[in-house]
C-alpha cells in the first residue's frame, strides 16, 4: 500500500489545451494517506474517473507528477504500478473458473504455482467466494462478478492501491448495502489504500474516510462526511450533498446582518468579502426551524418520506426546504428562522464565512 | 395459466401462410413431383417412386461431386476464418483508419458473382491475365484451364478473396463490442497479447463467429457462378460440384427426375450439416 501524491496534475484530452476550459482536469494538487479510503464524488463529466485514470495510469496526465509514496510513477505503466482497479461493468474472464479467474494476474506474473493455490484461497476466503472457486466465472450474478474483480486485485499482496471506478452501478440495491459493508471490512482489517469513484452521495459518505467532491474538473473539497455536510466549502458541495441539498439565497451583507428581501438575518459572526459579485447565503434544511416567529413564508408542498417531512416553502420569492421530524407541527400561518449554527456565507460560490 | 380458444385467431396466420406456400412450399413441392416421377413431356407423368433417389445415392458421379464440395468447404472454412480473424485483430479501431479499412473489406462483397468469376477467369489467363502471365514469367508453368490442381489452387484464392471480407467484418464487429475496461483490466492483471486474444477477444467473437463458420459453409457448399465462369467445372470434372452437376444434369441433360432427386438430397446434406455445426459450436459454448 502507498501514500498518493498528486502533484499539480492537470490534463486535458485535446492536444493542444489553450484555456482553462479545454482542461477536463484542472489543477489537483493533493496527497492522499497511505491506507486511506477516498470517494470521488461528483456528477457525471467532472473529471473524476480523469482522475482516478490518471491514478491507474490508464491516462498519462498532460501536466504534473504522480508519486507513489514519493517515487515518481508519472510515465510507468498500468502494469508498473501495481495497482488493482474494479469497473463499472464486472470485468471476468467468461471462460475460466472463478478459482483461475484469481489466479490470473499472479500466472501472468510467474508466481510459483504454490504460492498462486495459497494465496488464491485465502482471497476466496476474503471475497466470500470459497464455495464457488470450481465455478464457470460467467454464470455468476452481477455482484459475485464484482467480487471476483476485486479479488483480482487483492490476490496480489503487493498492490499500491484499489481503484473503484463505480463499481455498485450494476449491482441491485439489497446487494449494494452488502457489498459496501464487507469493501468497508476489508479496508478496515487490511488497511488497503482505496479510491472510489461515485456520483452515489450515500455510497461515498457510507463508504469513505475522506470524500473528495469534484465539480467542473476541480475538487471543490476534501473532507469527512460530517464537514461535508456542516461546512460545505463551495455552493455545489451543499446542493451535492444532503437530501434535499442545501437552501441557498442571495443576500445582501451590511455590518453583521445580511439581507434576504425585505428581511434582515442577524449573522453568527461578521463577514465582509472584498470584491465578490455575488453573496449567498447557504443553509441545510435541517437548520431551518419552521415555526410562529421570525419570517413569513408560504407553504408550496409537503413531502412525507418516512422518518421526517420536507416541507417546500417560499420566502418572498425564494424557494427554502425544510425538514420537519415526524410528528413535527407545521403552523397555520408559518414562519421560519435561521438556525446560526447552520448559516454559511458564500462569495462567488466559496465559502468566506459562517459559523 | 389458462389457454384461450379463438378460432378466428386462425385467420390471422393465414397471410403469412399464404406467403410461405407461394415462396416456398408451392415450388419444392413442384420438386418433389419431379422426383418422384418420371416424364417425357406432354405433361405425362409416370409414378417412379424412389428409383431416382435410389440411383442419385448409388451415383458415382454424385458421390464425386460431393465428395469435391466438401473437401472445398473445408479447405476455404479452414484458410478463411483463422485469417479472417487475424486480419479483424489487426484493423484499426479508431481514426481515419476505420472506414478506410471498412470500405477496402467491403468491396470485394459488393462484386457481383459472376463478375468476380470473370475478374478471375482473365486474372488468371496465361497469355493476358496479370497473375498467370506473372507466374509464366517466373518460370512456373501455371495453368487452370489444363490442370486440375490449378484449377483449384485458382478457385480457392478466388472464394478467399472474395469471401475472407465477411468473416472479417463479422469478427471486427464482434472485437469492437468489447468495453475498454477488459483491455485495461488485462494490462492491469498483466496478460500477454496471447492471452488477450484466448480469454477475452475469442470468447468475445464465440457467437459471431458461429455465424460466420455458418455463413460461409453453406455459401461454399452452395457455390456455383465464380467456379462455372472461371472452369466451368473442368478440367474434366475436377471443379464440379454440387451444384455445377446439378445444373448440367437438369439442363444439359434435361433429367428432370434424378435432378429432382438431387436437389433435395442436396438439400437435406445443407441442412443437416449446417445442423451439426450449429448444435456443435452453440454446445461448445455453453460448455465452456
Amino acid at each position: 500500500m502507498a501514500r498518493i501524491d498528486l502533484d499539480h496534475i492537470r490534463h486535458a484530452y485535446s492536444p493542444n489545451p489553450k484555456s482553462d476550459k479545454d482542461y477536463a482536469l484542472k489543477e489537483v494538487h493533493h496527497s492522499w494517506e497511505d491506507g486511506g479510503a477516498y470517494a470521488l464524488l461528483g456528477p457525471s463529466g467532472c473529471g473524476k474517473t480523469t482522475l482516478l485514470n490518471i491514478i491507474s495510469g490508464l491516462i498519462h496526465p498532460s501536466h504534473g507528477q504522480l508519486l507513489f509514496d514519493g517515487v515518481d510513477v508519472t510515465t510507468l505503466s498500468t502494469q508498473e504500478r501495481n495497482i488493482a482497479q474494479v469497473f463499472q461493468f464486472p470485468v471476468i474472464y467468461d471462460t475460466m473458473t472463478v478459482y483461475d479467474n484469481l489466479a490470473f494476474p499472479l500466472r501472468n506474473r510467474g508466481v510459483p504455482e504454490a504460492e498462486i493455490d495459497r494465496k488464491v484461497r485465502e482471497t476466496l476466503e476474503m471475497i466470500d467466494l470459497a464455495s464457488w472457486a470450481k465455478k464457470k466465472a460467467r454464470g455468476l450474478t452481477a455482484d459475485q462478478k464484482q467480487k471476483i474483480s476485486l479479488g483480482r486485485g487483492l490476490v496480489r499482496s503487493d498492490v499500491n492501491a484499489i481503484l473503484f471506478d463505480e463499481p455498485l452501478t450494476v449491482i441491485d440495491p439489497h446487494m449494494k448495502w452488502v457489498l459496501r459493508s464487507q469493501l468497508k471490512q476489508l479496508h478496515q482489517r487490511f488497511g488497503y489504500t482505496m479510491v472510489y469513484v461515485t456520483h452515489d452521495q450515500t455510497e461515498a459518505l457510507t463508504f469513505a474516510q475522506k470524500v473528495v467532491v469534484m465539480y467542473d474538473g476541480e475538487i471543490v473539497q476534501i473532507g469527512t462526511p460530517e464537514e461535508l455536510f456542516e461546512r460545505p466549502k463551495h455552493t455545489f458541495v451543499g446542493y451535492f450533498i444532503g437530501s434535499p441539498g442545501m437552501n441557498v439565497m442571495p443576500v445582501k451583507l451590511s455590518g453583521g446582518m445580511a439581507q434576504i428581501g425585505s428581511h434582515q438575518i442577524e449573522l453568527p459572526s461578521p463577514v465582509m468579502p472584498a470584491n465578490a459579485k455575488i453573496i449567498e447565503l447557504g443553509i441545510r434544511p435541517e437548520y431551518v426551524r419552521l415555526g410562529r416567529a421570525g419570517m413569513p413564508v408560504k407553504i408550496a408542498k409537503v413531502e412525507d418520506i418516512g422518518r421526517h417531512k420536507i416541507v417546500r416553502t417560499r420566502l418572498e420569492n425564494q424557494d427554502i426546504a425544510i425538514i420537519v421530524e415526524e410528528g413535527g407541527d407545521i403552523p397555520a400561518e408559518p414562519h421560519i428562522a435561521f438556525d446560526p449554527k447552520g448559516i454559511n456565507i458564500y462569495a462567488d460560490s466559496w465559502r468566506v464565512g459562517g459559523q | 395459466m389458462e389457454k384461450t380458444w379463438n378460432n378466428k385467431a386462425w385467420f390471422m396466420v393465414l397471410p403469412v401462410l399464404l406467403l410461405v406456400a407461394f415462396s416456398a412450399v408451392v415450388p419444392l413441392m413442384t420438386v418433389v413431383n419431379y422426383s418422384v416421377q418420371d416424364t417425357f413431356g406432354n405433361n405425362q407423368f409416370f409414378w417412379a417412386g424412389t428409383d431416382w433417389f435410389d440411383e442419385i445415392l448409388h451415383s458415382e458421379r454424385f458421390h464425386a461431386a460431393l465428395g469435391r464440395n466438401l473437401v472445398f468447404s473445408f479447405i476455404i472454412l479452414a484458410i478463411e476464418v483463422p485469417l479472417g480473424i487475424i486480419i479483424a485483430l489487426n484493423m484499426p479501431r479508431k481514426g481515419w483508419g476505420v472506414p478506410v479499412c471498412l470500405v477496402l473489406m467491403a468491396l470485394p462483397l459488393l462484386i457481383p458473382w459472376n463478375v468476380v468469376g470473370t475478374i478471375w477467369q482473365v486474372f488468371g489467363r496465361v497469355d493476358i491475365g496479370l497473375l498467370g502471365r506473372t507466374l509464366a514469367n517466373l518460370g512456373i508453368n501455371y495453368n487452370y484451364v489444363q490442370n486440375p490442381m490449378h484449377a483449384w489452387f485458382t478457385v480457392i484464392i478466388m472464394d478467399i478473396w472474395h469471401w475472407t471480407s465477411l468473416v472479417v467484418l463479422l469478427c471486427y464487429a464482434g472485437l469492437v463490442s468489447i468495453p475498454d475496461a477488459f483491455y485495461q483490466a488485462a494490462k492491469i492483471d498483466g496478460a500477454s497479447r496471447w492471452a488477450v486474444f484466448r480469454y477475452i477477444q475469442l470468447p468475445k467473437m464465440n457467437r459471431v463467429l458461429l455465424i460466420a463458420v455458418l455463413l460461409r459453409f453453406m455459401d461454399s457448399f452452395m457455390i456455383y457462378t465464380e467456379p462455372f465462369v472461371v472452369t466451368g467445372g473442368g478440367p474434366g470434372n475436377s471443379t464440379t460440384f454440387l451444384s455445377i452437376d446439378l445444373v448440367k444434369m437438369a439442363v444439359g441433360q434435361f433429367d428432370l427426375g434424378p435432378a429432382a432427386a438431387m436437389s433435395i438430397i442436396y438439400f437435406l446434406i445443407i441442412l443437416l450439416l449446417s445442423w451439426v455445426f450449429y448444435t456443435v459450436m452453440t454446445n461448445y459454448d455453453a460448455e465452456r
